[in-house]
């Protein structure tokens, strides 16, 4: 899958050409660079390593340091691999860009960190309804999860049963966003809708096979 | 924020319409998109709110029609906008007007500003 790391800025709303109010993210995408290039005979599949963020180099390992140097380059905060890279032809060090990959209109997918939510109630976390009156007899319920299972049989919850907990900090891919634009003099991307995480989070862009 | 300020200056459009504050009179005309026919309507009220920056700056008009209030959000860089008029300038001690959606009859009114100062550039 082709692909580039990047970070996401933020979000604003642009004009069409038909005059509809689009909301979109702003994603500086790399320039990334190729840290480890997996090849079929060694590592048993193909696959690229792109590396992108600047790392503090008291703050890399022994073992990392000799990766980068390997890569020729600065040591990345962030690494990711795509397998079956196939867009361009690059070997190790060589930078890859973001014109190189997406194109005005392409579909993508993004993978990124959601923000933390913290402990949350069920009607946050899951969508329940509450119960939805705050009187007939109702006390301290508004939004309470109700039963969460019979009684002497099976005397126990079934796992997976949905209840309050910590909400968000997940690994989330959202799909078929679509590339409003590519700005590559300044390694922007603008997709339109919402991509999962901060501001300043790092976001994986995966170019949807067509 | 200077990623996004760059995407604006690239793809939005810059808007040329006369200055106007909260508590202006004005005339906006838009296009309406009825099936494949665009026509033009024009929205007449007073700006109650100014809001927001750049691209995504807004401005709020509101007028009464048939007895109700309406209030229609317009944002400045829309392509659907093709003019504003500005037909009287208010005078107004606040920025956002919102006491006149529960004033009634004279309490509603704004006065006009007689005297206008040259606009500073």
């Amino acid at each position: 899958m082709n692909g580039i790391i990047g970070k996401k800025v933020g979000m604003t709303s642009l004009f069409d050409e038909a005059g509809r109010n689009i909301a979109c993210t702003v994603i500086e995408a790399g320039p990334c660079v190729v840290t480890q290039v997996k090849q079929e005979d060694t590592d048993g599949y193909y696959a690229l390593q792109l590396g992108f963020g600047d790392a503090k180099e008291k703050n890399t390992t022994q073992p990392m340091k000799g990766h980068f140097k390997k890569a020729g380059t600065s040591p990345k905060a962030k690494l990711v691999e795509f397998k079956g890279f196939d867009a361009v032809e690059k070997s190790l060090g060589d930078e890859v860009r973001v014109e190189e990959i997406f194109n005005d209109g392409d579909l993508v997918n993004a993978v990124g960190i959601t923000k933390g939510k913290g402990f949350q109630g069920v009607v946050k976390r899951h969508g329940f309804k509450g119960v939805g009156d705050r009187t007939h007899g109702q006390h301290n319920r508004e939004r309470a999860p109700g039963s969460i299972g019979a009684s002497s049989y099976p005397s126990r919850v079934f796992k997976g049963m949905r209840m309050a907990g910590r909400m968000g900090n997940q690994r989330v891919k959202v799909c078929n966003l679509k590339v409003v634009k590519v700005f590559p003099d300044k390694n922007l991307l603008l997709v339109s809708g919402a991509v999962p995480g901060h501001n300043g989070s790092y976001v994986i862009i995966e170019k949807k096979n067509s | 924020m200077d990623a996004i300020n760059y995407v604006h200056e690239q793809l939005s459009l810059k808007p040329e319409f006369p200055a106007f504050r909260a508590g202006d009179n004005v005339a906006v005309s838009y296009k309406i998109v009825e099936g494949n026919k665009v026509r033009i309507q024009v929205f007449r009220g007073n700006v109650i709110q100014i809001k927001g920056t750049g691209a995504t700056k807004t401005f709020t008009v509101r007028k009464i029609s048939g007895g109700v209030g309406v209030e229609r959000i317009f944002p400045f860089t829309s392509p659907n906008i093709t003019e504003i008029q500005v037909l009287k300038r208010g005078k107004v001690r606040r920025a956002r007007l919102f006491y006149l959606r529960d004033a009634i009859g004279q309490a509603a009114r704004i006065k006009e500003r007689k005297f206008i100062r040259p606009t500073k550039k």
